[in-house]
């Protein structure tokens, strides 16, 4: 009886090496023509920089040394500067701390009205995916730029910049998190005759709160930076002292020192706070 | 016995009910009271009083409409027509568009049925429905008007300043000259300047029409004189977009490259010895923590504004980001598949090749997409600070403070790239991990 079901084992082998070759190929020319895509790309942007790449190399060291030089010579002072900038650090925080809320809490709103099946009006669940994305397309600095224009320089220009952008990211994660939430506690609710905010609120919400407690907080650590972006470009806080800082140049150093200092410090402390505090959260999701 | 222990229950379960409705409004009076005082910290009430709510009158008409200038000087009787009194949107001595009759008295269509005539003498009248004529008149240093028995409020008039504000049109007259305003729905000059010979021509005619440049090809020459507009620079603006993606996309992959190396460093179970890993975490740390804004500033420093820098920036950023990530990855792949590789003789690159990085390239390549069109956002925002791309093209628009529909366009472009970067890292990373989950 001949099995003609299975070819002999050195077509197997031949078929299977074959397209190994294949692939193999196709991965090299892919790696190839990315390569390729980063050299061109590097020559491009080299060319276009108002610096040579390999003229600056030297020179990387040179703007930090001088300040750090400044900075250790007037060391005495620093404890003063640090001080006399904590205020405009609470600010950046401060407006962190508002976008995150208040884009949050828009984001909440918007994720609930967007979750496949469970939306109030399924018709409309496109929509506000859509207004989610742009709203997650603009970058901060545009609204803050617009909004300074006509409400002057200040904190509230860049809360309400980060607090769009936080509402589309957030609101995409959670609205995300909520649709693979558990659908029994729902339809337990809707059983007694809950309205749809009632489901949500007691059937949806408490299963995902950490996860959103989680996003949230990764989403304050991205914020603060934010902040301190959008302060450079004029919206108060400590990127705005670190722009003044730096426009005066040397004889200011010393402030600049302490400016970075802060804000090197504060970064640094909620990364690991909320690094901290997420993993708490997601472990005590699982047990 | 049963009573007793439900009567517990219910009880201990009124408790925790209570407590958790305490710490629910709890939580709300905590965020009203932060929320409280950080607008007193704010100052939102003196925002209110400094906010320039005219200036943003400007910006949301600017961004739709656009006005053509009329100006005549009472010294000289010389006639202007200006777009948005740019010198490259002045139409030519003697030619005017058609809604404007140049000869001794000079007509201008106001729309919405009104019209302005600017007699010899320094003279003009109006003739506004619903109203009837207006006229005004320079004698010597000061301005006489006839406006009615009592002038409407959307006339003002004092003997140095005439204003009239109609629906899409105003007008002004002071002793040194009298200027017409009129508003135009859309963008000016935004497919042709009045110099090219394609000014005023459809896409019909452009494209099926007869040659209107006996010189060159309808199309190519169209392409030509929109390509180098000098209003609206469209190839800058491609230039800058394409900078601005250049730099996200070389800051992305090159932080990727440079970080994957370091994560094995940074990673437990490849990394045994305590203090080189704690050392190469300390490392992503402290590059993540002096953030982008420092390293951006840092950098240009050293290289001058432009591209480069904006992708260094980013490459140096997230080479700390990549790397903390990466290593977590790595510290969760299977080492079941590493030994097995072991088995057969496989030295630490090979390992590493055929044990690794198969487990770890979609996770991988999934972050380093979703990083792509953040960084996109970060190289528009990097741009603004360092000079580069379309973030400083938008800066700089928005600080001559006039220009305010070329920000709308940039703010559109801006949105659009974001949302196709988004678009194309998503339909990448479906592709590369559903076929890496599939096989």
């Amino acid at each position: 009886m001949t099995d003609l079901a299975s070819p002999p084992p050195g077509a197997i082998r031949d078929s299977y090496m074959a397209e190994l070759r294949r692939r193999r190929l196709y991965g090299g020319l892919a790696l190839l023509v990315f390569a390729a895509l980063m050299i061109a790309g590097f020559q491009t942007a080299n060319d276009r920089n108002a610096g040579g790449f390999l003229d600056g190399l030297h020179r990387i060291g040179d703007y930090p040394a001088m300040v750090l030089s400044e900075a250790w010579e007037k060391r005495a002072q620093l404890p003063g500067k640090l001080l006399e900038y904590l205020p405009d650090l609470v600010e950046t925080l401060n407006i962190a701390a508002v976008a995150t809320l208040t884009g949050a809490i828009a984001g909440t709103v918007l994720a609930f009205l967007s979750i496949r099946g469970l939306a109030p009006w399924p018709r409309a669940v496109p929509l506000f995916r859509r207004l989610m994305d742009i709203l997650r397309a603009i970058p901060e600095i545009v609204i803050a730029l617009m909004l300074i224009f006509v409400l002057g320089g200040g904190p509230v220009p860049a809360v309400i910049a980060i607090a769009f952008h936080t509402a589309g990211a957030l609101g995409k994660l959670f609205s995300e998190v909520a649709e693979n939430a558990d659908q029994k506690p729902v339809e337990g609710l809707a059983s007694v005759g809950a309205r749809w905010g009632q489901r949500m609120a007691l059937g949806v919400l408490p299963q995902v709160a950490p996860n959103f407690l989680s996003y949230a907080l990764l989403r304050f650590e991205i914020n603060v930076r934010a902040s301190a972006i959008l302060g450079f470009v004029g919206a108060g806080g400590i990127g705005y002292e670190l722009k003044n800082a730096m426009a005066w140049g040397p004889g200011r150093f010393g402030d600049a020192a302490a400016i970075f200092l802060l804000l090197f410090g504060a970064i640094v402390l909620f990364d690991q706070l909320s690094g901290h505090l997420r993993r708490r959260l997601v472990e005590g999701t699982r047990a | 016995m049963t009573a007793i222990d439900t009567a517990d229950l219910r009880a201990s379960a009124g408790r925790l009910f209570r407590r958790k409705q305490l710490a629910g409004f709890g939580l709300l009076a905590g965020v009203i009271l932060y929320l409280a005082y950080a607008a007193v910290a704010f100052d939102i009430a003196g925002l209110m009083g400094r906010a320039r709510w005219d200036n943003a009158v400007v910006l949301a008409s600017d961004t739709w409409s656009y006005k053509t200038h009329v100006e005549r000087q009472h010294r000289s009787g010389d006639i202007e027509i200006a777009i948005e009194g740019e010198r490259r949107g002045t139409y030519a001595p003697g030619t005017s568009p058609d809604w404007i009759v140049l000869g001794d008295t000079v007509t201008v269509d106001l729309g919405h049925g009104a019209t302005a005539r600017l007699l010899p003498g320094n003279v003009t009248e109006l003739d506004i429905p619903g109203h009837g004529t207006a006229r005004m008149a320079l004698q010597g240093r000061s301005i006489s008007g006839d406006f009615g028995e009592v002038p409407p409020d959307w006339i003002s008039a004092s003997a140095k300043r005439v204003m009239i504000t109609l629906p899409g049109a105003r007008v002004t007259m002071t002793p040194a000259r009298t200027e017409i305003f009129r508003y135009f729905f859309g963008w000016d000059l935004f497919w042709f300047t009045l110099d090219s010979p394609y000014f005023g021509h459809g896409p019909a005619e452009i494209l099926f029409g007869p040659r209107i440049d006996p010189q060159r090809g309808n199309i190519a020459g169209a392409a030509h004189d929109w390509w180098t507009n000098a209003v609206w620079h469209h190839k800058d603006v491609a230039w800058a977009i394409g900078e601005t993606i250049l730099m996200a996309f070389l800051g992305t992959f090159g932080a990727a490259i440079a970080a994957l190396p370091l994560a094995f460093l940074a990673a437990r179970n490849f990394t045994p010895v305590w203090l080189l890993r704690g050392a190469v975490r300390r490392v992503f740390d402290f590059i993540r923590g002096v953030d982008s804004l420092i390293w951006t500033i840092v950098l240009a420093r050293a290289f001058g504004p432009g591209p480069l820098t904006g992708a260094l920036a980013i490459l140096v950023t997230d080479t700390g980001t990549f790397g903390k990530v990466f290593s977590e990855a790595l510290e969760n792949i299977d080492g079941r598949q590493v030994e097995g590789i072991r088995s057969t003789g496989a030295n630490a690159v090979q390992r590493a090749r055929f044990g690794v990085l198969p487990q770890l390239v979609p996770v991988l390549l999934s972050q380093v997409l979703y990083f792509l069109e953040s960084n996109t956002r970060s190289a528009t925002v990097i741009g603004a600070i360092t000079g580069g791309g379309i973030g400083l093209l938008l800066t700089q628009a928005m600080q001559t403070q006039k220009d305010w529909e070329e920000v709308s366009y940039y703010i559109l472009l801006i949105v659009l790239m974001v949302m196709a970067m988004d678009w194309l890292s998503g339909r990448l990373r479906a592709r590369l991990i559903g076929r890496g989950s599939a096989r």
